[in-house]
């Protein structure tokens, strides 16, 4: 039953997108622009990832046993955007405890990179290592950084 | 009748075979035999390891007694108890009773003159044993140092005694090189590291004096910014120190290390220590290709630019970042004659070489002849991660951290990931 109902939806929608594309062009080409910023925000993500973060957070985003923490599937990560990109602007001092285990490096301050840069490098890693949630936008983070 | 015949030359066979077995069992330098597997490891010919006990915790440095038991130091207590007694009731070498005693997280154990010490991130404490070798009173240890600075790094407390009734306890920077912004690209080294008057050292206290903090004990040198694997080396009568060097060469100046360069530099170095020594950090590290020592960047290097002739010269330097957790020398007789005052070390393993692979997750020995280094070291150990990608991605199941000697000779050693403690033997004549 559970299936069937799936199947459905999905044929559903599948035959809603093709007409809603078919009727609107536009609306089409609006939504693969929107998909290639995405994807090239991903990509730059993942070079400022390469280049700021990934000698402590390593290229898994597991983070080493403790000291610096993982960036898979915590609140500290999936949570509150604005916290954060804070996190990231002013760096990370205190000893953590993350699923019964504690991380006690410090983490610098990246407040040379820009909105944009951290919005792209946040918005990969949360949809990276097994997480999955919304991208960080550039007025978030500029909102975390003149809230300070 | 001819299998009658097959079945009575096999029986007088198999007594033989069995009698050779026993006899070699009786003959081979260990009691106890090793697990079929090795315990998981790689080792050397004629050696083998077995598994002396398993999920004891985060284990950090461990000490074997007279008498056969181990006591392991836990990095964080489990069910409340930081400190574990191992015992083993029939002799099979597996460890099959636990007790365990004292509050508190750490790193440092060690058994001298019947004591054992103990020490948390900050203080030291010692329990009297009794003619077993066994804590007499676990609830009421004395407390011989206290005070001693715990942050955020390097806040482990490694200690070791010497004949002469001190104890010498390291108290690690918290800082990776000393700049006005820790770990932070571009800033440069506080002048005159502030950090060096309370840590990024080793520290010498009396070993039965209560309550001494820094006021009561000895600088015994400085410049060290985290020594984790220490012993005291009996046949120069000589303290020993493996330095953690310093990490990010490439993240905080880039411009003038590669990542490449940033994954094997600096050394990790074995220091023969005497008072008032100074091995310079942060001000210098040791290039282990150059052979020299380097201005840090933080302090106007650039790579090349050597600094602080003064600094004391590694004994050994190994390459940079594996971490070395564990020293030992070894003073027993079931190994062969070339591992006799020789130095075991255990490698933690490395982090700080992403992007690049990481390496360690071993124990080498290094040979000494004459109470100096003598030749190559080579890998003795290897396997404790798992496999060749649990190496390089850094996701070790085992983690070797603290060694000791047993009674008979036997080399143990901890893992701080599960808690394994493995015991190596030698079974060949």
């Amino acid at each position: 039953m559970k299936r069937f109902t799936l199947i459905c939806l999905t044929v559903l929608t599948a035959v809603t997108t093709y007409t809603t594309a078919q009727k609107s062009p536009a609306k089409k080409k609006t939504a693969t622009k929107a998909t290639l910023a995405a994807a090239s925000s991903l990509a730059n993500g993942k070079l400022v990832y390469t280049q700021n973060c990934l000698s402590c957070h390593q290229a898994d985003g597991g983070g080493v046993s403790n000291m610096n923490p993982p960036l898979i599937k915590t609140t500290y990560v999936l949570g509150d955007k604005i916290r954060l990109a804070k996190i990231v602007l002013n760096g990370f001092s205190e000893k953590v405890e993350i699923e019964g285990d504690i991380y006690s490096n410090i983490m610098p301050s990246l407040n040379y990179l820009s909105n944009q840069q951290i919005a792209d490098v946040l918005t990969y890693v949360r949809s990276n290592f097994g997480n999955k949630a919304s991208a960080v936008t550039v007025a978030e983070v500029a909102k975390a950084r003149t809230g300070k | 009748m001819k299998s009658k015949a097959v079945f009575s030359t096999i029986v007088p066979m198999l007594a033989v075979a069995g009698m050779l077995w026993y006899g070699s069992g009786i003959n081979s330098t260990s009691a106890v035999g090793a697990d079929a597997d090795n315990a998981g490891l790689k080792l050397p010919a004629g050696f083998g390891a077995l598994r002396a006990a398993e999920n004891t915790g985060k284990a950090r440095h461990i000490s074997v007694t007279p008498a056969g038991d181990i006591y392991v130091k836990l990095a964080r207590p489990k069910d409340g108890k930081g400190v574990l007694f191992l015992h083993d009731t029939n002799g099979d070498g597996k460890m099959d009773e636990t007790q365990g005693f004292g509050n508190y997280g750490g790193t440092g154990m060690y058994i001298k003159d019947g004591y054992l010490y103990a020490s948390s991130n900050s203080e030291v404490f010692r329990y009297k044993l009794n003619d077993k070798q066994q804590v007499i009173d676990p609830n009421t240890p004395e407390k011989i140092v206290t005070g001693l600075i715990e942050k955020n790094q390097h806040e482990t407390k490694s200690l070791v005694l010497d004949n002469a009734g001190n104890i010498y306890v390291n108290v690690g920077a918290y800082s990776n090189s000393c700049q006005e912004k820790d770990r932070t690209p571009g800033s440069m080294g506080q002048k005159g590291c502030p950090i060096l008057d309370s840590a990024g050292g080793i520290w010498q206290f009396k070993a039965d004096k209560l309550n001494q903090t820094y006021g009561d004990g000895v600088r015994y040198a400085t410049g060290l910014r985290n020594v984790v694997g220490l012993d005291w080396n009996q046949q120069n009568n000589q303290l020993f120190v493996m330095q953690h060097g310093r990490d990010q060469l490439h993240d905080l100046f880039p411009a003038m290390y590669t990542t490449q360069q940033s994954a094997i530099y600096p050394a990790e170095c074995m220091y023969a220590l005497k008072k008032g020594d100074n091995a310079g950090w942060p001000y210098i590290y040791y290039d282990q290709d150059q052979k020299k020592k380097i201005l840090a960047p933080e302090y106007g290097g650039d790579s090349k630019k050597e600094g602080m002739p003064e600094a004391i010269t590694p004994a050994v330097a190994f390459p940079g970042h594996m971490a070395p957790n564990g020293l030992l020398f070894y003073t027993g007789s079931q190994f062969p004659e070339k591992y006799k005052n020789g130095a075991f070390i255990a490698f933690h393993g490395s982090w700080n070489r992403a992007p690049e692979p990481q390496a360690g997750f071993f124990v080498v020995f290094q040979p000494f002849k004459g109470g100096k280094p003598f030749g190559q070291y080579e890998v003795f150990a290897d396997g404790f991660t798992g496999s060749p990608e649990k190496t390089a991605s850094g996701r070790a199941d085992h983690k070797p951290c603290g060694l000791a000697q047993g009674p008979d000779g036997s080399l143990y050693v901890s893992d701080d990931v599960k808690g394994t403690i493995y015991r190596i033997v030698y079974n060949k004549k």
